[in-house]
């Protein structure tokens, strides 16, 4: 049987619990995605909306100016492109 | 030692029993027969006498899920309730033993609705037999006393960390007045020292609980709270033999009245059984081959235990107080069923479900039950005893 699980039973916290801050960054919600964010620079003012918006705080400054998604985290949520004011990010489907 | 004997109604027994064993914190709703537990509790705050926080709460669900909130921050916790009030509980219980948080709470047991029905019977806590607490019953109000102190010591115990259900049935006991003897503050402060948290909300050393339980994660979590339950059993045993040596009585997870050995059994939980232990005692004046066990650790249950107080008996006539429409008998006939399946020597297993909703079920009535069963007369599935009918 393949395995399946993080850890055995008896290794687990009291009442599975986490013990340690800051463990939601080792869970890569990445691969839950099925559209990708796609940022038309020509329509964008780099005014960070989306960075604001973004539930997975995976979007940053780039040097650029440009706002991007760390795609290790981005659910494709499209929450993003919602918000731009200008209309700058298409949601579309991602071929893998 | 020479201790105060006085008459008083079992749910302020109870009451005073929870500030004997120093709460900390009581979440409560009130909800017939529970309510004169909870309310004398806020007097006791209202007064001084009970260093507690008292929070009168807007529901059930509520009380409960305050009491998961001060058990996380590492209080000693109480509360009571009964019915439908222990229904609109039902998916805050699972996250109580989920979280292992050690919460003691009375059910005052009472029937569903509907109908509408204050009056007592098993339903309540048949409907949550599977929310991983530690279940018992009780029978009286000396017992209701001291297994309310002792459930708080199996509850904290390290080895157990799970909350412990206190079963009384509703009105038949919470509302009698009994003599009870109360054990001297002290003994009771030896008995059950300060709760010590393993694990606790504590701001200088965040933890996260009751996080997201992801697919490969939520089967190991399950397996940890069942394996908590199952080996609590030990822990049982080991407080009620100290509670029994601390109050000066017995307390076994399994009890046996009447004669040894007997061919016929009676089993019952709760209140009941000491209708049964007089029918019992009357039979046997009678020369008739009967005994009674009476089970007072419901969840885990206590297999090995139960077969041993069961050894050499061929049928068992066993009690229950709640309905499992749909299925071939009550709860705890279906329990024992499981038990002794394939079992050689295993006992016939007639099951008679009474007393629902208060129905009054007297003394003559199980020495009518044995006298049926002794003739085969009782039904192979289940006996819904004193329905009316017009078949």
């Amino acid at each position: 049987m393949a395995k399946k699980s993080l850890c055995a039973w008896q290794d687990l916290a009291l009442g599975a619990a986490i013990l340690a801050p800051g463990s939601a960054a080792k869970l890569k919600t990445g691969d839950w995605r099925t559209l990708i964010p796609r940022l038309d620079e020509d329509k964008c003012i780099k005014c960070g909306m989306c960075e604001l918006y973004c539930p997975e705080f995976c979007i940053s400054e780039g040097k650029d100016g440009f706002f991007r998604p760390n795609f290790a985290y981005c659910k494709g949520c499209g929450i993003c492109a919602n918000e731009c004011p200008k209309q700058a990010i298409a949601m579309v489907m991602e071929e893998k | 030692m020479l201790k105060k004997r006085v008459g008083i109604e079992v749910s302020l027994a109870v009451a005073e029993a929870v500030k004997q064993a120093r709460a900390q914190v009581v979440s409560a709703y009130p909800i017939t027969p529970q309510t004169h537990i909870v309310e004398e509790l806020s007097t006791y705050v209202a007064n001084g006498e009970l260093d507690a926080e008292f929070i009168p709460v807007e529901s059930e669900h509520s009380a409960m899920s305050a009491a998961v909130g001060a058990a996380a921050a590492g209080a000693r916790v109480y509360t009571a309730t009964s019915s439908q009030g222990l229904a609109l509980m039902h998916e805050i219980l699972f996250i109580a033993s989920a979280q292992r948080l050690p919460i003691v709470m009375t059910v005052a047991n009472r029937s569903l609705s509907g109908p509408i029905s204050i009056w007592n019977d098993h339903s309540d806590i048949m409907a949550e037999r599977d929310i991983g607490w530690v279940q018992l019953f009780v029978e009286d109000g000396q017992e209701a006393t001291e297994l309310t102190i002792a459930a708080f010591k199996i509850a904290e115990d390290h080895r157990v960390l799970l909350p412990v259900a206190v079963n009384m049935d509703g009105f038949i006991l919470t509302h009698m007045i009994e003599p009870v003897i109360f054990p001297a503050q002290a003994t009771v402060d030896k008995f059950l020292p300060p709760y010590k948290p393993a694990l606790k909300l504590d701001p200088a050393k965040p933890v996260t609980m009751g996080p997201v339980g992801v697919p490969e994660v939520y089967l190991e979590a399950k397996k940890q709270c069942e394996q908590a339950l199952l080996d609590s059993k030990a822990v049982v045993a080991e407080v009620l033999a100290e509670a029994g040596k601390t109050f000066e009585r017995k307390y076994n997870l399994i009890e046996t009245n009447g004669k040894k050995k007997a061919k016929t059994l009676f089993v019952t939980m709760g209140s009941l059984g000491e209708s049964v232990w007089s029918a019992v005692e009357g039979l046997n004046e009678d020369g008739e081959d009967v005994g009674q066990v009476r089970i007072r650790l419901w969840r885990p249950f206590p297999v090995q235990e139960f077969k041993k107080a069961c050894k050499g008996a061929k049928r068992l006539i066993v009690i229950d107080r709640a309905m499992s429409p749909g299925s071939v008998c009550g709860p705890v006939a279906q329990e024992l069923k499981t038990i002794f399946y394939k079992d050689k020597d295993a006992p016939e297993i007639v099951n008679v479900i009474a007393g629902l909703g208060g129905r009054d079920v007297p003394v003559a009535d199980f020495k009518e039950m044995y006298r049926l069963a002794k003739k085969g007369k009782l039904a192979k599935t289940y006996t819904l005893w004193g329905v009316d009918s017009n078949a």
